[in-house]
């Protein structure tokens, strides 16, 4: 997709003035955050289960060179074959010469996000192959011609009526002319126009939730089912993955698994959960005759033994983003790339450099909700930290913020300069401010106070106010 | 040659500081692999058989599954029927070409009209096995073959699974042990069929408007007859 990361501020803004999206967006906090929670509560190991996911993770990558080649041993002993790509265009281009073998011309799409980062979509377009998205949400957005906004619901920031136009304007060639407004009548029409295009494809391409060293297998998590019909009625199942969805065995993706519907959507577990390992078998009287998979790097490779490593434990179940105070705000879409939320925020500058994502790491309050609910544990915070350090060292913001930057840590450094001269500052804020109790605008910060008002403080510091209550002495109230 | 495959393999060593794992490391790793333990399993489902059977009908109920427990194979047809008949379902269905399913006297309600094989379009109706069911989360595990086409799970829009109470264990992995010792696996981890599918619920989606529908493109509907037989 077209990246659009250095417009972030100019897109947040528009986000925030979307009506259409703030209804839209409303609805997570109901749909996503207290489901989560629920299901949490509901398994006591929740948290034993992270700690052993995050080993089994950690594991995997000390050692993924190993298992990445007994993987590709284990799928061409089933009768598939691994193509292994370095680049975007090496996997669009792999892709393409496994379709022309069975002269697509249409192919089926279960939701994958490395589909999106290969922009796979309108290449396939452009050499006259189909490619029909199944998930729903996938499908709306595809009507739409966006990019999706949220990693597990892609269509979250379109609201039911927008739905009920898009169908009305692109189904009429089925001869469907009746506006839906039901939810069930929408799922019903796609469902119907859908199903044909299953029968249809030529192949089927799907992304993977594990990859699994010990048997070959390729692991999808979905709830539709349309994984499943979009691999098992044509004639070829292509499966696209990047190298970190390795697990050593079938046990530890089970353990993965525990944690990743619950995080995702608060479901204890996911409707459909399938293991595919090679063709369809000699017998068989269904399935796929020929599966491949394109294994993609990416620059991933180079992540290990780095800051971003811990970031390849992501399990994409978009838990970051359902709690972000930022994506809630502005939604996905501002974040102007694959991945949105604070793990775009982290892997965002890497795939498309940080010259053009250096906003997103900032765009967080560092309010820790991301890495607290993380089922990896991956530190979200650390590593936008990281980011921002590498911004300012590498001269990438204009000189004004820079400037700044390196005004206040000149200042922080000298705690007795520190004190007095924020002892001025609030002082005189709490002096000016006392009648209003609060400011319209202040000096140098135009764009914090032209949304809000900046209520006035008491006069004195916080540090002062820790003394003379006694607390900083470690006395009781 | 300096393949796509050569590149990705000398980049991750590098960047793990490190040549090829030595045959010793190696050695090791390939062990795990060859003997697939759990790791940790929730007690949830840590109970005598009885319990893990009363654990698999309360979490399927949760999960808009509807099971019609009954004492023996001798009931499925009327049990099967009486779905249908409540649903104004078709009495007609397809049904997975499966021993089990086949040793079933459906000539008790002659009424049922069944064909054997794939699933087809038009099918509304599907009967297939499973090969266990896991009660953690009242999650089928249908194993595919050429007496199992998987088709069925996911074409009719009624999908009616005919499971013996046996056949539930407490965990995922459980159910993987199962399968391991039904073909006869090695160590070669050479043992799984096309697909094994984990169906936990009818399918879902809440794509629209984060509101939950039922049948997004897999079955609307999930029923499971559990049969008792004297095993259990």
């Amino acid at each position: 997709m077209q990246v659009s990361s250095h417009d972030f501020k100019a897109r947040a803004d528009k986000a925030l003035h979307d009506p259409n999206l703030r209804q839209a967006l409303s609805a997570m906090e109901k749909g996503f955050v207290s489901k989560r929670q629920a299901a949490v509560r509901d398994l006591p190991e929740f948290d034993a289960l992270r700690d052993r996911a995050v080993e089994i993770k950690n594991h995997v990558l000390e050692n993924l060179d190993h298992y990445l080649e007994r993987f590709e041993t284990q799928v061409l002993a089933q009768g598939g074959k691994v193509h292994w790509c370095a680049s975007p265009k090496e996997a669009r281009e792999t892709i393409l010469a496994l379709l022309r073998t069975v002269e697509a011309r249409t192919c089926t799409k279960g939701k994958s996000m490395i589909a999106e980062e290969i922009a796979l979509n309108p290449f396939l377009a452009a050499n006259g192959i189909e490619p029909v998205e199944t998930d729903l949400g996938e499908y709306i957005i595809q009507l739409a011609d966006e990019p999706p906004s949220h990693i597990i619901g892609p269509a979250v920031h379109k609201t039911k009526d927008q739905i009920s136009d898009l169908f009305l304007e692109h189904h009429q060639k089925y001869g469907r002319t009746a506006r839906q407004t039901d939810p069930q009548a929408l799922v019903n029409e796609a469902r119907e126009i859908l199903r044909q295009k299953y029968i249809d494809a030529d192949a089927g391409i799907t992304g993977a939730n594990f990859l699994i060293a010990e048997t070959g297998s390729t692991v999808i998590v979905t709830n539709e089912g349309n994984g499943d019909l979009t691999q098992m009625l044509p004639r070829m199942h292509i499966v696209i993955a990047s190298l970190e969805k390795i697990v050593p065995t079938i046990e530890d993706a089970c353990t993965i698994l525990r944690v990743l519907a619950r995080s995702a959507t608060g479901q204890e577990f996911s409707a459909y959960t399938t293991f595919s390992t090679g063709p369809k078998r000699e017998a068989d009287l269904d399935g796929p005759a020929a599966f491949h998979v394109v294994l993609l790097d990416n620059g991933r490779s180079a992540m290990i033994g780095t800051e971003l490593q811990e970031a390849l434990r992501c399990i994409r179940c978009g838990a970051c983003m359902n709690h972000c105070p930022v994506y809630q705000a502005v939604g996905g879409h501002a974040y102007g790339w694959v991945y949105p939320g604070p793990i775009g925020a982290v892997l965002d500058p890497h795939f498309v450099g940080l010259e053009e994502a250096r906003h997103l790491p900032s765009a967080s309050t560092f309010c820790g909700r991301c890495e607290q609910v993380c089922p990896m544990r991956i530190p979200l915070p650390k590593i936008m930290r990281y980011w921002r350090q590498q911004a300012f060292e590498r001269k990438l913001a204009p000189p004004p913020e820079r400037m700044a930057v390196q005004l206040w840590a000149w200042l922080v450094r000298r705690p007795a300069l520190y004190h007095f001269a924020t002892r001025i500052a609030a002082y005189l804020l709490g002096r000016f401010g006392a009648e209003r109790g609060y400011f319209r605008r202040l000096p140098l910060a135009g764009g914090w106070t032209r949304g809000r008002d900046m209520p006035a403080p008491s006069g004195r510091t916080f540090h002062d106010l820790w003394r003379t209550s006694g607390r900083g002495r470690g006395e009781a109230e | 040659m300096s393949s796509a495959r050569d590149r990705i393999l000398g980049s991750l060593r590098r960047s793990l500081g490190r040549e090829e794992l030595s045959g010793e490391a190696k050695a090791a790793l390939e062990a795990r692999l060859a003997h697939p333990t759990a790791n940790l399993t929730p007690a949830r489902s840590q109970l005598p058989h009885a319990g893990q059977v009363e654990l698999f009908i309360r979490m399927a109920e949760r999960i808009d599954v509807t099971v019609a427990r009954i004492p023996g194979r001798d009931e499925v047809p009327g049990a099967v029927a009486d779905y249908l008949a409540s649903h104004n379902l078709p009495t007609e269905f397809r049904m997975s070409p499966d021993p089990f399913l086949d040793a079933i006297p459906w000539e008790r309600r002659p009424l049922l009209k069944f064909a054997r094989g794939r699933a087809e379009p038009a099918d509304l109706v599907g009967v297939t096995p499973a090969f266990a069911a896991v009660a953690e989360t009242a999650t089928l595990m249908m194993v595919s073959g050429p007496e199992r086409p998987a088709t069925l799970n996911f074409m009719p829009d009624t999908h009616i699974v005919v499971l013996e109470s046996r056949a539930i264990v407490g965990t995922y992995e459980e159910g993987f042990a199962r399968l391991r010792t039904a073909r006869n696996a090695g160590t070669d981890g050479r043992y799984m069929p096309r697909t094994v599918n984990l169906i936990t619920g009818p399918s879902r989606t809440a794509d629209i408007a984060l509101t939950l529908i039922l049948g997004a493109h897999g079955p609307r509907r999930l029923h499971v007859v559990l049969v008792d037989g004297e095993e259990s």
